[in-house]
């Protein structure tokens, strides 16, 4: 067994313990690299299926070729796609390419309330009716219990910490000085009424063992990773204000391996190019404790 | 010491291995593996420099450690809260390094983090020497199933890198882990500040010739797979996805040891059912014909039993796993309440979930002293114990000293994972001499041609076993009338068997004499003719005077105990039996029924209409 085939099962594992023990399971799909290698994983776990909705948080600043890549696969995998947002927020023009608030707050607006409002069913939701071909709004959501997320502790300090199984309380807050014990593959499946939990089944991986897995089983992925002539590449995908490419002549995915394997960005944090974890020392901290996926 | 003209390392091999770094507070873990990562050239650009920025714009002096304590929290107490993981490449592997927390506070996050680890490097402080922690870890170490272990004398720069500080500590600490069955490969002597012998060997101390800790992490052996060892695969699930025409029952779960094979015979642990392996299913890779410890997989079988989460799945042909309600454990405490005899737990092991009680506890050992207590009613948190634990059903497990993968399970407390133990012995329970029957009974069992859950949707009900029971006197055979007739009327496919029914029949050679035996049979023969009945699909109603919670254990050993409703009439309560529903009057038969009927549809075996 080799590394990434040790990855693959340890996540596996873990994806089906997750449908094993949470009725009201969704999976965080943000179209980027980690979440669209979780959604194949969630593929090989429960043999090409996907027996749970998959959950985009959009805050209509996304990259348009995200949103079609999204319901091209939607269609063509018959994927359960839901669509949540923070409509008053949009309304009001409470997000920072409007000039109203800061990076952090417009992230807090349109990434962290508008999970939680969808998670929780008081948000409005829309889910793909693949008879029909075109998003419908849910008319009664329930809760979501539990909540697949692709977070890596490679990305960040915060993220280093995390649980396989991470609970939220009601309020949605981390508790990082107090997570519950993990270990012997046994994880926290049990939780008093109200609270929810996060399942990160990616944990373990690296960015570059995301990269070597796409090409070993050939995941399709938005070509804003690769340099498309003008030497540059998106290295993470976000909203387009505050996401920026970075310098590269990697025009495919075994280029991108050998970019983070032994070329220029071997050394070099990936989410080097995302503006709101510089805004402050620990700015993603504070998002995460509130929520932040 | 270069610190920032390390070149990039390209590892020869993609092996990843997973070590942690444990000792007591303060003896300078982050401070070492801060100092591995500079020194190998392994943070990512511009952190060191960062960090340098920071400590100066705070004028506070540099240190190692808060590259690793990247939590606000932690860098402004200077102590590591949770377990961090830290990705280095040595010229041989990929390592996840897991600083774990060394403050007592924080034991629950130094196990989380030792357990994902394969070896690990036990940190010592020089001038303080042995502590509290440096034993309890140790301890957890051995406990946890990790066999890898190097000793770290670290900040020989406070003791002027004397060869007899260190020598001292190794022996001391030797003789600590030789009296819990720990070897340590081997002892250095470091300082994280300084770099002595973490990336290079150190000039300053000439006295020793062994390892750096870099080259020390390349000499931990990779655990292999357990393939060779009997097969055990914790049942995770039985997927049925219709979606597409997919008319698979596939059951998934992850190999914990030996090889599976198409072809091979099965057995399920507790339940004892067996079939034979049709095929193993894989998505986006073409089929496979075996599949081994290590891997999450999914098989198909060739004729359904019905099975669930939570069993064990064995090869016919090899050691089977034990099977009781009754377990020896040695068992680490982690929870804020202590572990009582008088509270009801749950119990994981694999993926079994089952309601655990704990009958005796028979010693409890200070993980930082090593005194050994009797006598003790309770278990405090990060104390190891030994103790007696009963559960509420039969749960299918192996012993610490063959397999320990299944051998090992947690307890929940109040929602949260609280302890950890291994299984040292099973305790022959008094289910026993009926539970070997009925094992036999599914190893022989001659498979029909219609599934039950063929049954369960022509006839729109899941097969139960209600158990009406109470006083003497109290009318319990009228209400089982008139229940059956309201099921029936309903059109439920349902029967009454009274008591009386099988004793001169089915009993007809049994001596009445009210001895425990001759009852026990009795009850045997009666949950046996249940057990035919269920398998048909039927609601079956029984009565019993003053059923025991003993003689509803034995029933459970034979009829599966999610079919058993228990109802209790009368309103003194004379039994310890516990029940689903209790009615204390029936004057008013039709709100009895009402009352039953509305549970069986709360517990899913009819439905609402």
């Amino acid at each position: 067994m080799d590394h990434l085939e040790e990855l693959e099962n340890i996540s596996v594992r873990i994806l089906r313990e997750a449908y094993a023990n949470f009725k009201n399971l969704g999976m965080l799909w943000s179209m980027g690299k980690d979440s669209t290698v979780l959604l194949w994983l969630t593929r090989k776990a429960f043999f090409g299926h996907v027996p749970f909705p998959l959950i985009h948080i959009d805050t209509h600043y996304k990259i348009p070729e995200m949103i079609a890549y999204r319901d091209r696969l939607t269609r063509e995998w018959r994927l359960p796609m839901v669509i949540g947002w923070n409509p008053e927020a949009l309304a009001e023009k409470q997000t920072y390419p409007d000039g109203n608030v800061d990076r952090l707050t417009c992230c807090s607006l349109l990434k962290s309330l508008a999970l939680k409002n969808t998670l929780n069913g008081k948000g409005p939701r829309l889910r793909y009716n693949h008879l029909a071909q075109q998003y419908e709004p849910e008319p009664n959501p329930e809760p979501f219990t539990g909540v697949i997320v692709g977070a890596r502790a490679d990305e960040e300090g915060s993220r280093s910490k995390e649980r396989y199984f991470s609970p939220r309380n009601q309020q949605n807050e981390w508790k990082i000085a107090d997570q519950p014990p993990e270990f012997w593959n046994q994880y926290k499946t049990d939780f008093a009424p109200g609270t929810n939990v996060r399942i990160h089944p990616l944990l373990d991986w690296t960015e570059l063992n995301i990269w070597e897995y796409i090409e070993r089983e050939k995941i399709p992925t938005v070509s804003l990773y690769y340099n498309q002539g003008d030497g540059k590449r998106y290295r993470s995908l976000g909203c387009y204000p505050c996401t920026f490419p970075i310098e590269s002549e990697a025009r495919n995915v075994h280029e991108i391996v050998e970019e983070l394997k032994v070329g220029r960005y071997a050394n070099i944090a990936e989410r080097s190019g995302r503006a709101q974890d510089k805004d402050d020392g620990g700015g993603l901290e504070t998002l995460r404790r509130e929520g932040y996926m | 010491m270069a610190a920032n003209n390390a070149s990039i390392v390209t590892p020869r091999t993609d092996e990843k291995m997973d070590v942690v770094f444990v000792g007591h507070v303060d003896h300078g873990k982050s401070t070492i593996v801060g100092r591995l990562m500079a020194d190998t050239g392994s943070l990512p650009e511009g952190k060191l420099e960062q960090v340098r920025r920071n400590c100066e714009r705070n004028s506070r002096p540099f240190e190692y450690a808060l590259l690793i304590d990247a939590l606000k929290d932690e860098s402004s107490q200077n102590i590591t809260i949770d377990a961090a993981r830290v990705f280095f490449k040595s010229a041989l592997r990929h390592y996840m390094i897991l600083d774990a927390p060394g403050h007592i506070e924080f034991i629950k996050n130094m196990v989380t983090g030792a357990a994902r680890a394969e070896a690990a490097l036990l940190v010592i402080d020089a001038e303080e020497g042995i502590q509290e922690n440096s034993r309890r870890h140790g301890y957890l170490l051995k406990m946890i199933g990790i066999r890898q272990v190097i000793v770290l004398i670290n900040k020989m720069d406070l003791v002027e890198y004397r060869q007899e500080v260190f020598e001292r500590l190794r022996s001391e600490y030797g003789a600590f882990l030789d009296s819990i069955g720990v070897q340590p490969m081997c002892y250095i002597p470091v300082s994280g500040r300084e770099g002595d012998n973490i990336a290079f060997p150190s000039q300053r101390m000439p006295w020793f010739q062994g390892h750096t800790i870099l080259t020390a992490l390349d000499s931990f052996e990779k655990s292999r797979p357990l393939t060779d060892h009997p097969l055990r695969i914790p049942v995770q699930d039985i997927y049925r996805f219709t979606l597409f025409g997919d008319d698979r029952r596939i059951v998934a779960g992850t190999i914990t040891s030996g090889t599976l094979r198409v072809g091979d015979e099965v057995v399920f642990y507790p339940s004892g059912k067996r079939s034979v392996v049709k095929t193993i299913e894989a998505f986006n890779r073409p089929p496979q014909e075996k599949a081994f410890a290590g891997q999450a997989v999914g098989f198909t079988l060739e004729q359904q039993v019905y099975i669930q989460r939570g069993e064990i799945a064995a090869l016919a042909n090899e050691p089977p796993p034990k099977v009781s309600r009754k377990i020896h454990a040695s068992l680490f405490w982690l929870g804020k309440e202590p572990l009582t005899t008088r509270k009801q737990y749950i119990l994981k092991l694999g993926t079994a979930r089952v309601r655990a009680q704990v009958e005796r506890i028979v010693s409890v050992q200070d993980a930082a002293s090593g005194q050994i207590i009797t006598g003790r009613s309770q278990v405090e948190h990060h104390e190891v114990a030994e103790i007696d634990l009963s559960l509420q059903s039969d749960l299918a497990f192996d012993l610490s000293g063959s397999l320990v993968e299944t051998s090992r399970f947690v307890v929940v407390d109040n929602y949260e994972i609280s302890g950890g133990g291994i299984i040292l012995s099973e305790i022959a329970d008094s289910e026993s001499w009926v539970r070997e029957k009925v094992m036999t009974r599914n190893l022989r069992w001659v498979q029909g041609g219609v599934t039950l859950e063929q049954r369960q949707e022509r006839l729109s009900q899941r097969p139960a076993l209600i158990l009406i029971t109470g006083t003497r006197g109290v009318g319990r055979k009228r209400l089982a009338r008139e229940l059956e007739k309201s099921l029936f009327q309903s059109g439920r496919f349902v029967y009454y068997l009274g008591f009386g029914s099988v004793i001169y029949g089915v009993d007809a050679d049994l001596k009445r004499n009210g001895s425990p035996e001759s009852q026990q049979e009795h009850i045997r023969r009666l949950a046996e003719v249940a057990h035919l009945l269920l398998d048909a699909g039927l609601i079956l109603i029984l009565t019993a005077v003053e059923f025991t919670q003993d003689d509803l254990r034995l029933m459970q050993t034979i009829v599966d105990p999610q079919y058993i409703e228990t109802i209790w009439v009368g309103e003194a309560q004379t039994t310890d039996i516990h029940f689903d529903l209790k009615l204390e009057s029936l004057e008013n038969v039709e709100s009895a029924v009402t009352q039953i009927r509305y549970l069986l549809q709360e517990h899913g075996v009819i439905f609402r209409y």
